[in-house]
């Protein structure tokens, strides 16, 4: 607008300054159209077409001799009743259990941290933050080999617990579900027959309820620690944007600390919670690096992932259908899940 | 803050000596795994097995850096990751500024349709652009090759809305001064726009080095070769045991240490920025 204000003094060209404009808009947007479309809109619909095509992995995708199946590949992980479909079933599991650990515990810890950091007023907060923050910029590959010494068997965490004198489990070897071992441990050592005797997707009941595996519970510890602080930045980023009056004045009327952040600070943070969760709930549900370089699925498929067995499927079973088809799969649950928990927290405002 | 000191009633002194000795705490939990990676990369295999804990190497011994570095593809890893860093990086700045600034200043027919359609990328999960990757990229011809791994991720959707975002922040006085003493549109993003933007492309340039130095699963879909492995591939085939027989910790964490130092090293540079910037990521 200012533009146009600025402008009659060149006189001469009647119809302005702003001539090639609509042809360099499109010349700087090009490259980036150009490759966003090529390696992104493509691929999706090339492999749209893959998940429903019988290809093998040989020659093109879209030649003459690749066959459409229709949703035989969907059907295949999720209504066949073959070992597809129970991997399937696993891989849900195995996430599921993840998410429903990881997203509150790393928000929690996050909002603990940020909480900590800001009521902090001597000196050190930069170095804090330093500490807390450090874990986020490295690469998942060097936080996996990491962990994968700190929960060896003989391992740091494990020499730990000892000093406490507690015996480590085996960590990334160990395929039993956490839930199992505590119902175990209170002598409860088979599921009723209600529960062992159906299921959903290959999976009978008390196998989705087993919890996450002692090896899978190494990988939720891992997310938190990596993921918390980026966060913890975030709701510090919120902290500092509230403003001090509310809480003087709750603290006037004798509100306690304790009182004062949950119904003066928490419900201020909504924004940045919903941010917090809603890019939580998206990356706890593709969890590929950590288990490539870590466990491939193992022990027992207790930390196979449905991004995992997407790969598994496609790149080393030759099952490309079948890749794509929970590659899909995968995407909608990631939508869905967005979408509901936008609704819920919609819902209390 | 050293007023406040002095004045700190001792109820409150209480409260923040507390305080203080939890932050350091926890602040242990989350460097000490750290220490302890550097620690074992020193030690010997079997004093990595006996003490894991101890941060003190006895004996101290410089062998799997040795073996990293002399007798193993652990080099050609490194160099990979950095050229792949390097042309990523520079394609980023260059590419999204130039769209970012389109979107910001030039007013176009189609404007609307590209915004709309970047914000649609963004949504899409990474993960699920697996296969649909390696598709194109074999379709293409250019699987196995340089240009399979470095063409795709040479822009990114998040770049160009931060540079819309700060494009839109400058007035534009300057620009139109530019304009009519007659410089051409690439002209003025040239020489006038970006040297102002350089907030903004430090930016850029410290996602997209930790993005690209730390990805993963387009270096698996878009490259097989060994000379095409990169430190993220490298690594992951280290920890699952192919170099060599046994634990091999020492050689593990060393590898793991080495490829963290150039983020570190961006990050302790940088640190102010990357903190604001992701407190800038949030209003989006």
């Amino acid at each position: 607008m200012a533009a146009l204000v600025a402008t009659p003094r060149r006189a001469g060209s009647p119809r302005g300054i702003r001539d090639g404009e609509a042809v360099t808009g499109w010349i700087f947007t090009l490259p980036v159209l150009l490759i966003l479309g090529v390696f992104m809109l493509v691929p999706v619909l090339m492999a749209l077409w893959v998940s429903f095509s019988d290809w093998s992995g040989r020659g093109s995708p879209l030649s003459s001799d690749v066959g459409f199946v229709g949703l035989d590949n969907y059907a295949a992980v999720t209504t066949d009743g073959g070992l597809a479909e129970r991997d399937f079933g696993v891989a849900l599991r195995n996430n599921a259990w993840y998410v429903l650990l990881v997203v509150p515990l790393q928000t929690a810890l996050s909002l603990f941290l940020a909480v900590l950091v800001n009521r902090a007023v001597l000196r050190g907060r930069g170095v804090f933050r330093t500490a807390f923050y450090f874990p986020s910029v490295t690469s998942s590959v060097a936080i996996t080999v990491l962990w994968l010494f700190l929960f060896s068997t003989s391992g740091v965490v494990n020499a730990v617990l000892a000093r406490l004198g507690i015996t480590g489990p085996n960590w990334f070897n160990d395929p039993s579900g956490v839930l199992h071992n505590l119902l175990g441990a209170l002598g409860v050592q088979s599921g009723p027959d209600a529960l062992t005797q159906h299921g959903l997707l290959g999976v009978t009941w008390w196998d989705w309820l087993a919890g996450p595996s002692v090896a899978m519970s190494a990988f939720v510890i891992m997310a938190v620690f990596t993921t918390s602080g980026t966060f913890m930045l975030l709701f510090i980023a919120g902290l500092q944007n509230l403003g001090p009056d509310v809480d003087e004045a709750a603290m006037m009327d004798g509100a306690n600390g304790w009182q004062r952040f949950w119904r003066i600070t928490l419900p201020q943070l909504r924004p940045t919670l919903f941010t917090v969760l809603t890019l939580g709930l998206i990356g706890t549900w593709q969890v590929f690096d950590q288990i490539y370089t870590g466990t491939q699925g193992g022990p027992g498929k207790t930390t196979l992932t449905p991004a995992y067995l997407s790969y598994q499927s496609a790149f080393l079973s030759q099952e490309w259908g079948r890749g794509a088809a929970i590659a899909f799969i995968l995407f909608v649950i990631i939508v869905l899940m967005t979408i509901l928990q936008r609704w819920i927290l919609r819902e209390r405002r | 803050m050293n007023r406040t000191t002095r004045r700190l009633p001792r109820k409150e002194l209480a409260w923040q000596t507390g305080l203080y000795a939890l932050l350091i705490l926890l602040a242990l939990v989350y460097v000490y795994p750290f220490l302890v990676q550097l620690a074992t990369s020193v030690k010997t295999e079997a004093d990595a097995a006996a003490d894991p804990v101890s941060l003190i190497p006895d004996p101290l011994t410089w062998a799997a850096y040795g073996r990293l570095f002399l007798r193993s593809d652990f080099p050609v890893w490194f160099a990979n990751s950095a050229v792949v860093t390097v042309l990523v990086t520079a394609g980023r700045v260059f590419f999204d500024s130039l769209a970012g600034y389109a979107l910001a200043r030039l007013r176009f027919r189609g404007r609307g349709v590209v915004y709309a359609a970047l914000v649609a990328v963004m949504a899409v999960p990474t993960v699920v652009l697996l296969i649909p990757k390696f598709l194109v990229i074999n379709q293409l011809g250019i699987y196995d090759s340089y240009a399979g791994m470095v063409l795709p991720l040479l822009v990114d959707a998040a770049g160009v809305f931060i540079m819309k975002n700060f494009f839109e922040s400058i007035p534009t006085s300057v620009e139109e001064q530019a304009r009519i003493d007659g410089a051409g549109t690439f002209r003025i993003f040239w020489s006038v726009v970006l040297p102002m933007a350089r907030p903004a492309l430090v930016t850029i340039v410290i996602l997209s080095f930790q993005g690209s130095w730390n990805e993963l699963s387009h270096f698996i879909v878009s490259a097989q070769s060994p000379s095409l492995t990169t430190l993220t591939k490298g690594v992951a085939s280290l920890a699952s045991g192919q170099l060599s027989q046994g634990s091999q910790y020492p050689i593990k964490l060393a590898a793991a240490a080495i490829m963290t130092v150039p983020v570190a090293v961006v990050f302790f540079v940088f640190q102010r920025r990357i903190m604001n910037t992701s407190q800038g990521a949030v209003k989006e």
